[in-house]
């Protein structure tokens, strides 16, 4: 049976920089499920644009970016 | 923990998670792999070396000899440890690096009645020795075991390098069936060999080995690279399975590993 519900997970990874912003994002994937959304939290301003072109590169899917105040922001991915 | 990995480990294998073709599923196999290395000589430094960088969650190394001085002009693991046995050196070398890294020593020589026992315990076996007795030796228990082996062997300033997967492709009988004569064999002192060479064979059989355990890219099976450092050129010679072949051909002449075919000269039948 198919799981018809798409799950949500979230990630903080306030204070980490890049490269692992993307690493631990990317290790966080690979635990759900194809389709689950994956909410990570940033502070590191740098990873706002890398980590989503990195995650398009493999192949997911940016929901949306959301800049919640000077040094947060909130990326929603969908797992590919 | 993330992925079942620690800070410390995500950070040392960072660079390998980032790969689309690694990511953590890949380093986890990695870590979860076991693979032999006969010999921790010239070429056995560089595969040891980065081997057990990647993460390769098991090594095991045999060799029976100890570190000469003249060892270090090629055999970079082994620096400060004149006089030492090779694995031992080899092992605290790669305790240094990454302490992930499980090593089983093994100071003995590969021999009949010994490469049974020890091959069954590993996934693939990494051939880093220096005699003809050894290769075929390796060469037909790992047909006979159904063993990947990575093959590497340097002369003067010459190597090659191919993989085998039996029954599969070709192994290294079906390109060179008997070992040449004692007489045309020269022996390490007579022949010298420059000191980088090995690097490069080895960390090239170190790739090989890698890209075997994530199951990624294309192998050299069925294919010999020939490397000549003085005209830095790198051909490749096609290799074919030989149906005549004395181990993996259709009417085999070995069908079990005996002793007397190995002796310690270099003749081998």
């Amino acid at each position: 049976m198919q799981d018809l519900v798409n799950m949500t997970t979230e990630l903080d990874l306030r204070g980490e920089v890049c490269p692992y912003t993307f690493v631990k994002t990317k290790l966080k994937l690979e635990e759900i499920e194809c389709g689950d959304e994956l909410i990570v939290t940033f502070d590191h301003a740098p990873a706002v644009e890398n980590v989503p072109r990195s995650l398009k590169n493999e192949g997911h899917k940016i929901l949306g970016i959301e800049k919640r105040d000077e040094h947060l922001w909130i990326v929603r991915i969908r797992k590919a | 923990m993330l992925g079942g990995f620690s800070e410390e480990q995500i950070k040392r294998y960072s660079r390998h998670i980032i790969l689309p073709e690694v990511g953590g599923k890949g380093q986890k196999k990695l870590l979860s792999s076991k693979v032999l290395c006969i010999g921790a000589g010239g070429l056995g430094a560089p595969i040891i070396e980065y081997l057990a960088a990647a993460g390769i969650g098991t090594l095991g190394i045999i060799d029976d000899d100890t570190v000469d001085l003249s060892n270090l002009q090629r055999q970079v693991i082994h620096g400060g440890n004149v006089g030492m046995h090779k694995v031992e050196s080899a092992k605290q070398f790669v305790n240094n690096l990454n302490p992930d890294i499980q090593v089983n020593t093994y100071i003995e020589r590969l021999n009949a009645k010994n490469v049974e026992a020890i091959f069954k315990e590993y996934d693939i076996i990494v051939d880093g020795s220096d005699n003809f007795a050894t290769r075929y030796l390796v060469n037909d228990a790992c047909v006979l075991l159904d063993k990947p082996l990575s093959h590497g062997s340097i002369y003067r300033f010459e190597g090659q390098v191919t993989t085998i997967i039996p029954h599969k492709g070709p192994c290294y009988r079906c390109l060179f069936e008997h070992a040449p004569p004692p007489g045309m064999v020269p022996s390490c002192q007579e022949a010298g060999v420059l000191g980088v060479l090995p690097g490069i064979i080895g960390v090239i059989q170190a790739t090989e080995v890698v890209k075997y355990l994530l199951g990624i890219g294309e192998l050299l099976v069925g294919r010999l690279v020939y490397y000549d450092a003085l005209n830095m050129s790198f051909d490749e010679i096609k290799m074919r399975w030989n149906k005549e072949c004395p181990v993996c051909g259709e009417k085999p002449k070995i069908t079990s590993i005996q002793e007397e075919i190995y002796g310690d000269s270099c003749r081998i039948w």
